[in-house]
Formats: C-alpha cells, structure tokens, sequence
C-alpha cells in the first residue's frame, strides 16, 4: 500500500507549509478588507436594523 | 507551450511542487504592479469628488492585483518564449519552479477576486474596466498581437494606459475626457519606451520569434518611429493644462521633460548601424522610465498645490 503513495521530500513539505501559510494570510487579508470595506461602504447605518 | 523541468515530475507523471510563495508573488510582475498602483492612484487623485480613503485603499489594491493577474496569465502564455530570452528565462514558469496550470489557475482565481472586490467596493463600471483591462493583457496581446505583429506593442499598450481610467472611475463612476488623456500619455509612452529595449535586446527577440519593429521593419526604421512617438508624447504630456485640469506649472514641468524625451529619441535617432554597445537606447529606455514616474508625480503635486490655492 505505502509503495503507491508519494513520499514528499523534505523540501518539498518546507515548501508546501510556506505556501500554506501565505494563503492562509491572504485569505485572512482578504476577509478583514471585506469586513472593513462592507462597513465603510455601509456605514454607520449597517447596524442600525431591526434584528 | 511551457517548457517545464522534468526533474519535478515523479516517475507516475505527478508532481510535487518546491513552489515558494515568492515564485507565485514573482508570476504577479511587481514592478509593473508597482508602476500600475502609482498610475491608477494618480488617476483617483485627479478626479473629482471624493472617495472614503479605506474604500480607496482596497480599490488600489483590487486595481494592483488584477494587473498582477493578468501578469501571471502573460507567464502561464508566454513560459515557451521566456525560456528562450535571458531577461525572461528565470521566471517561475520556464525556471520549472511553477508550473504552467498553477500559474493560470492563480491568474484566473486572482482575476475574479480583484474585479469582484473592485466593483463591490468602488463601483461596477470601474470593475468592468478592470476585467477589460486583464482581457487586453492577456488575450489581446499576449495570446494574439505579441506573436503576430510588430504593432503588438502599440495596440497592446492599451492595457498598461489603462490603470488611470480605472482609477479615474473608482472614483467618478465614469470615463471622462480628463482621464483619456492621462491614458493617452501611457499609450504614446509605450512604443518608445519599448522599442528602446528592443533595439539592444533584439537578438532577444530574435530567438524567441517575436516579431518586434527592430527585427522586423529593421533598426533605422524603428529608431524614426520611437522619434515620432517621442515628439506626439511630448506634446500629449501639455495637455492636461490645454483641458484644463492642471496648471501652466505643470505645463512648464511636462515640456521640460517632454524637451529631455525628445532629446534622448534624437540621440537614438542618430546613433549609427555599427554602434553595436547602444549606449543611447539604454538611456533612453532608463530616461523613460523616469520621465513618466516624474510627469505622474508632478500631476500629484499640482493637483495638491491647486487644492491649496498655492496655484491655479
């Protein structure tokens, strides 16, 4: 069974944990510019509803 | 298409890639990047009315990362003639660091994110231009003009003209006059600019099969062509004071580094067959860079001494 699978390299798990790391800060990034620029979009007024 | 190194690829044809994210961050172009930030801002600067400055942050920022899209889509393209040029062939894609699927499926996942926040952000118009922008780049000119004409340059500058006009309607909305004209600028500062690094680069080109003017049309015709373009520049930097959003200072800035372009063209105009160094299409292609940093810059300046009444 363990024949069949590939075995990475140690450079290439160092480099998978780096490219996981900078697409879990730009995913991060990228909620944080959608959050601040809903409200700055919305306003004030975005939290001022009927819940 | 892409010729990518086969010591990355296992024995079962699957590949387990040493991708570092400095390679994808590589396939974004961030000088050009660089170059395009500054434009679309100038572009949001000169227009008129104002926009929240975080909205205007992210819509820089959505403005930057399309333009680096449709930069990895050119290096996903092009991975087949970068192998073959010196100044291209340590790219990520022909190095074999990426491959080809990776960087197009970067450039179209960031393609859709960057439109997408733009137009949710700013507004759809300036998006819609965005997404054309990246359509231009990389289907318009790299996947048809760059390899079929010697033009490719000229009708492809449309897309790095365009940032400004982005910018512009992150602002406004809309396309105006004024913000034709700073595309203008771009577009007649392209083919000079280019074909300076043609000239001492065409073996190049050659190599690769690019058809561009000096291997083409040959270099006596092209160094006559960057002249021209360097005198219709040199005139279309004035016009933001002849529509009147920018002031005689400005005017007095732009013909004075107008004057240096035309001044280096003339210089490469007269440079001989045998000149084989090429000293004066180097510099050439270093002043341009400077000239439109400096031209952009003093807009900027001119449009905060205006506000200042400083002016007018």
């Amino acid at each position: 069974m363990d024949k069949d699978l590939l075995k990475p390299t140690e450079a290439q798990l160092r480099a998978r944990r780096r490219r996981n790391i900078a697409l879990a800060i730009a995913l991060a990034v990228f909620v944080v510019i959608v959050y601040v620029g809903s409200l700055a979009k919305l306003g004030p007024g975005l939290f001022e509803r009927a819940m | 298409m892409a010729l990518v190194d086969q010591e990355h690829m296992d024995d079962t044809g699957l590949r387990l890639s040493e991708a570092a994210p400095g390679d994808f961050i590589a396939l974004l172009k961030p000088r050009v990047m660089s170059l395009v930030v500054f434009t679309a801002f100038v572009g949001m600067v000169m227009a008129p009315g104002v926009q929240n400055p975080l909205l205007a942050m992210i819509s820089i920022a959505a403005i930057a990362v399309g333009a680096g899209a449709s930069g990895a889509l050119n290096m996903w393209y092009d991975a087949d003639i970068d192998a073959v040029m010196g100044r291209t062939a340590r790219r990520p894609v022909p190095a074999g660091r990426v491959t080809p699927g990776e960087a197009l499926g970067f450039g179209l996942v960031l393609s859709a994110f960057s439109v997408a926040t733009l137009g949710l952000m700013a507004n759809w118009t300036a998006a819609a231009l965005l997404a054309f922008t990246i359509f231009f780049y990389a289907v318009i000119y790299t996947m048809w003009l760059k390899r079929s004409t010697p033009q490719n340059i000229v009708i492809g500058g449309a897309a790095g003209a365009l940032p400004p006009v982005v910018g512009w309607a992150a602002v406004t909305g809309t396309v105006s006059m004024e913000s034709l004209v700073l595309f203008l600028i771009i577009f007649l500062w392209t083919p000079p600019h280019f074909w300076a690094l043609a000239l001492f680069k065409s073996g190049d080109y050659e190599r690769a099969g690019i058809p561009m003017l000096p291997n083409v049309a040959g270099h006596a015709a092209t160094r006559k062509q960057i002249f021209i373009y360097a005198l219709l520049l040199a005139a279309s930097g004035i016009l933001p004071v002849v529509a009147g959003f920018a002031s005689f200072a400005y005017g007095a800035v732009a013909a004075i580094l107008g004057g240096g372009f035309v001044w280096y063209s003339w210089q490469v105009l007269r440079m001989p067959e045998s000149d084989t160094s090429m000293k004066p299409a180097k510099a050439l292609f270093g002043y341009s860079l400077l000239y439109l940093f400096v031209l952009f810059t003093a807009l900027l300046a001119d449009r905060l001494l205006i506000s200042l009444g400083l002016v007018s």
